[in-house]
């Protein structure tokens, strides 16, 4: 298939966790790590997806995310957020912020993959 | 008999005249249209009863008998006109905001409502006032004698006396019709003002007259006058300075005083305004009003026998003239002169009279005591009407006794003197708060006794009252007694000396009297209402009369018990008299207990005389009374008390708010703690379920099976770590923690935390440098907990030092009782905004080296505390520092 996904997540073991799990499955994955400068990294790579993290050093996950909705040519891209704090109000942050899909940390290889297929066949 | 006809005649048309105007005063004044009434043109005309018939015809025979003097008579009242603004505006106000209704009033209420002064007041008053009617009554008999003398055959002394009695007992008619018509609180009567002011205006058209006839009809223009009065004796006249004074200050003290003028002048007042006006034109009809009284004194002396009454000059000289007419205009301004005067002055003096005298009197008798009904009115209006036939009885009589032969200007001087005698009370009344009732009293007494003996038995001519022997060696021989030359002061004109006596004798007495006692609380209160009236009275309230008195009581009672109380207090009064709702009638036993009630609050006389002043309707405001309500202690006392409760009601609402504030943050940390926790269980979780997961589904390299494994013991590794710490940290916090003490050398216990700090770690760069000779330090502490400190310390400089050659220093010493160490690593350090927050939980400097779950110096800082000691960070030693310190106390250095 060979569509791109970004993966913006800060935690080593998890970045490679998932590039296997995505790289396995076909998927041309790329990393990043730091919140500061995510935004522009996405807007250079323009992947088919990007897989957020929301904690992230310099800038939190929900702040890039509303500044690529800002952004017009990004408007639809699928986000996949990701967090590690399982409270309700955290989705409804995500929600608000313009999150397409939102999951809880930790979660099994089988939905990170259904999740990313589901989001890139939609768009 | 003809032309007495006719005067007869003239006289009746004039009288029903003024009784028109006087009626048509009245209705439109009623009607509410009187606008033009309360003009200060009426005002200043109705001042002018200061010229009384002494003025008209007397000024003539005066300036006769001793020259210019009479302007003296002029001069003083046009003083206290000109310098209104500092004596006439604050009698008017003051007046006007306590609802004066005479100048006995205005004493007696300024020196704490004393009804004994103001009896004595009104007696004075009578005493001064009743000669002086009788010079009106005599003026207009003379006048009318003057024409019966130039008729033949008329029987002039039967004249005498029936005229004087038709003229007195037609003044009383025309005073009770037109001065007691109605019940005015305010005392003011504009059909006897407007008839007043009418008769000022013929009284000055007929002297005028009489004086242009005088100096163009009989001395051929004003050339011929001037020269007429060089050559007279009037023209030599001599000034002396000491009787000039004496007049000036006798004639504006009496102007002040005299119960009429202070009737017309602050009674009838309508409108402070008008004051201005009147101030220069009072003075400017008082100068038109003496523009020739020279001349016709002059020609008088000329054209008439020797041996002719100066004093009737303005008659006589027309008439000797043939002028007839001109006498009638003359006689009708003498008749103006006189009547005037003498109603204002019968209505002064019977409100006084009925007042402070009669009503007293006829309440004690009947006991209807404070509760007034309304039948009082009638009784009221009845006693002034018997007031005013008395007084003008009594100037009847005084007449008949008298019988008539003493000069006017004589009598008018003396009357002047006697009300003179007020002024020091009024004007020390209005400008010092410190003069007291017994200072008034002093100082009228001894006024009027030195009045008396000085003055007006001595007018009655020696030997006439007081014996010759009185006059030449004093009574009972006492020579410094001399009437007319106290302490032996001789050669003074009797004039001066009398004034200068009693005035200064009166103003000593009432100075060191007042000095000498001390006011009552309602004294007290009327002095400051007065000395400060400006301040305290911006619009004179109406009057509310008796209508609201309960609920004016309940005001009061409020402000002074305060709300609940009073009401209380009112309900149950009402209860008691079967009246539903809160307001009582206003029975005596009601106000018996409100006294009291009041009374311990703001003491009794206080209370008496705020109860008195609502019920009784007298001239204090309640809410003048409400000002000083405000003043007492009392009062005080309750508005600081609910001063502290309304401050203890504003700290209590802060404290609540900071409690409020603080429960919020604890709660917003609670939520913080429990998500980072989340957090950090869950980040290593995702891990180990990501890799197990792909380990379990196979098809692996070697390499890769090792390594993921790897991922996943490690993250294991850190999961139980974290539980530990946060464990450890629970316990720490929550104080359980139970210390194991034994004694320990501090070199040891580095020892052992610098091998466990790198014992997991295969390659550590970090070199450690350490002073062992230094580290001599044994003493008492948990070796394990101490060595937990230390060692999260070096793994922390192992982990996140950043040097080239990464070096950990370890130096201790000793300061202030307290054992020092420190762990300075050569790393970049750590930031200065970040330095604060370290010893936070979960706060990572550096995320991406996350080893931990930032516990540690959260740990380390519990432990200290739990230690009694401390960790700080150390800034500005080139790396990261921290400073673990100890007290001595448990710190025993091993000699060595």
């Amino acid at each position: 298939m060979g569509k791109k996904v970004l993966l913006i997540e800060d935690e080593p073991n998890i970045i490679e966790a998932i590039s296997f799990i995505l790289s396995r499955d076909g998927w041309d994955v790329a990393t990043h790590s730091n919140g500061h400068d995510a935004v522009d990294v996405v807007r250079t790579k323009s992947p088919d997806m990007v897989i957020l993290d929301v904690m992230l050093p310099g800038k939190s996950g929900y702040e890039i995310l509303r500044e690529l909705r800002e952004d017009t040519s990004m408007r639809d891209l699928p986000v996949l957020m990701l967090t590690a704090r399982g409270q309700s109000k955290d989705r409804e942050m995500a929600e608000r912020a313009g999150a397409s899909r939102f999951m809880t940390k930790p979660f099994s290889n089988a939905e990170v993959l259904d999740a990313v297929r589901d989001l890139v066949l939609q768009s | 008999m003809g032309a007495l006809n006719v005067l007869v005649a003239v006289c009746l048309c004039y009288v029903a005249f003024l009784f028109i105007v006087a009626f048509a005063a009245e209705r439109s004044a009623l009607r509410g249209n009187g606008a033009w009434l309360r003009s200060p043109l009426v005002y200043t005309l109705s001042l002018s009863i200061y010229c009384t018939a002494w003025t008209f015809y007397g000024a003539v025979g005066y300036a006769a008998r001793s020259g210019l003097e009479y302007l003296t008579i002029y001069i003083g009242p046009s003083l206290v006109m000109i310098g209104w603004w500092w004596i006439l505006r604050k009698l008017v106000r003051i007046g006007r905001s306590q609802r004066i209704t005479s100048i006995a009033d205005l004493i007696s209420s300024r020196y704490g409502k004393s009804n004994t002064l103001a009896i004595f007041v009104t007696i004075l008053a009578v005493i001064g006032t009743t000669p002086y009617i009788a010079l009106q009554l005599q003026s207009v008999t003379l006048s009318f004698n003057v024409f019966a003398q130039s008729q033949a055959g008329a029987d002039t002394d039967v004249l005498r006396e029936t005229t004087a009695f038709w003229v007195a007992l037609g003044l009383a008619l025309f005073t009770i019709l037109f001065g007691t018509r109605n019940l005015d609180v305010n005392e003011r009567h504009h059909g006897v003002v407007m008839a007043i002011a009418v008769e000022a205006v013929v009284k000055l058209f007929a002297l005028l007259a009489v004086g242009v006839f005088v100096v163009w009809g009989l001395s051929g223009g004003v050339g011929n006058m001037l020269d007429r009065i060089e050559t007279s004796e009037i023209g030599m006249w001599q000034m002396q300075g000491g009787r000039w004074v004496s007049l000036i200050f006798l004639s504006a003290a009496a102007f002040l005083c005299l119960p009429r003028m202070f009737q017309v002048m602050v009674v009838e007042n309508e409108n402070e305004g008008n004051l201005r006006t009147a101030s220069w034109a009072f003075p400017a009809y008082l100068m038109l009003m003496s523009l020739f009284v020279v001349p016709i004194a002059v020609v008088g002396l000329d054209v008439l026998p020797k041996g002719a009454n100066p004093d009737l000059f303005v008659l006589t000289v027309p008439l000797a003239s043939g002028q007839e007419g001109l006498a009638v205009i003359s006689f009708l301004g003498g008749f103006s002169s006189a009547t005037s005067m003498v109603i204002v002055a019968a209505i002064a003096l019977s409100t006084m009279v009925s007042n402070h005298v009669v009503m007293p009197i006829w309440l004690a008798v009947t006991g209807h005591g404070a509760s007034f009904s309304g039948d009082v009115r009638k009784v009221v209006i009845l006693s002034r009407r018997l007031s005013i036939a008395g007084v003008l009885i009594l100037g009847y009589l005084y007449y008949r006794l008298s019988g008539g032969g003493t000069a006017l200007a004589l009598i008018g001087l003396i009357s002047f003197a006697g009300v003179a005698q007020f002024l020091p009370a009024l004007i020390g009344g209005i400008f010092w708060r410190g003069a007291t009732r017994t200072g008034a009293l002093a100082g009228l007494t001894v006024g009027f006794v030195v009045w008396t003996y000085a003055m007006l038995l001595p007018g009655f001519g020696q030997g006439t009252i007081l014996p010759t022997s009185v006059f030449e060696s004093g009574p009972f021989g006492i020579g410094w007694l001399r009437p007319q030359a106290f302490f032996g002061i001789q050669g003074m004109d009797p004039l001066v000396h009398a004034i200068l006596w009693s005035i200064s004798l009166n103003s000593a007495a009432f100075f060191v009297a007042s000095l000498l006692s001390f006011p009552n609380p309602l004294e007290r209160l009327q002095g400051a209402q007065f000395v400060n009236v400006f301040d305290h009275s911006q619009n004179p309230q109406s009057w509310s009369g008796g209508m609201a008195q309960s609920e004016d009581l309940m005001i009061m009672a409020q402000r002074i018990l305060g709300a609940r109380e009073a009401q209380r207090l009112f309900e149950r009064e009402a209860k008691r008299q079967g009246i539903q709702g809160v307001l009582p009638e206003t029975t005596p036993e009601f106000l018996q207990v409100l006294e009291r009630e009041l009374a311990g609050s703001v003491g009794a006389a206080t209370a008496h005389a705020m109860v008195g002043q609502i019920v009784g309707g007298a001239s204090v405001s309640v809410r003048d009374l409400m000002a000083v309500a405000d003043e007492t202690a009392q009062m005080m006392e309750y508005s600081s008390q609910l001063e502290t409760k309304s401050a203890e009601l504003t700290r209590t609402a802060r404290q609540l708010r900071l409690a409020n504030e603080k429960l919020m943050q604890v709660s917003h940390q609670k939520d913080a703690f429990l998500s980072q926790i989340s957090h950090e269980l869950r980040t290593p979780m995702t891990s180990i379920r990501a890799f197990s997961e792909i380990l379990r589904e196979g098809g692996l390299s070697d390499a890769e099976q090792e390594k993921y494994a790897t991922v996943i013991h490690s993250e294991a590794i850190r999961l139980t770590r974290l539980l530990d710490d946060l464990l450890d940290l629970s316990v720490l916090e929550n104080g359980q923690v139970s210390l194991n003490l034994r004694k320990v050398q501090l070199s040891d216990l580095l020892d052992t935390a610098i091998s466990s700090a790198l014992s997991g770690v295969q390659t550590s760069l970090l070199k450690i440098r350490r002073d062992q000779a230094q580290e001599k330090y044994a003493f008492t502490t948990d070796p394990d907990r101490l060595s937990q400190v230390f060692i999260n310390l070096i793994s922390n400089a192992q982990k996140y030092c950043d040097g080239d050659r990464p070096v950990l220093r370890i130096e201790t010493m000793e300061q202030d009782g307290r054992l020092l160490v420190d762990f300075i690593d050569n790393g970049s350090g750590i930031p200065r905004e970040s330095q604060d927050l370290i010893f936070e939980k979960f706060s990572r400097v550096s995320p991406q080296k996350a080893g931990g779950a930032g516990l540690g110096l959260a740990i380390c800082r519990e432990i200290m505390v739990r230690l009694k000691g401390e960790i700080n960070y150390l800034p500005g030693q080139g790396g990261a520092a921290f400073r673990v310190s100890l007290p001595l106390r448990q710190v025993n250095e091993n000699a060595e």
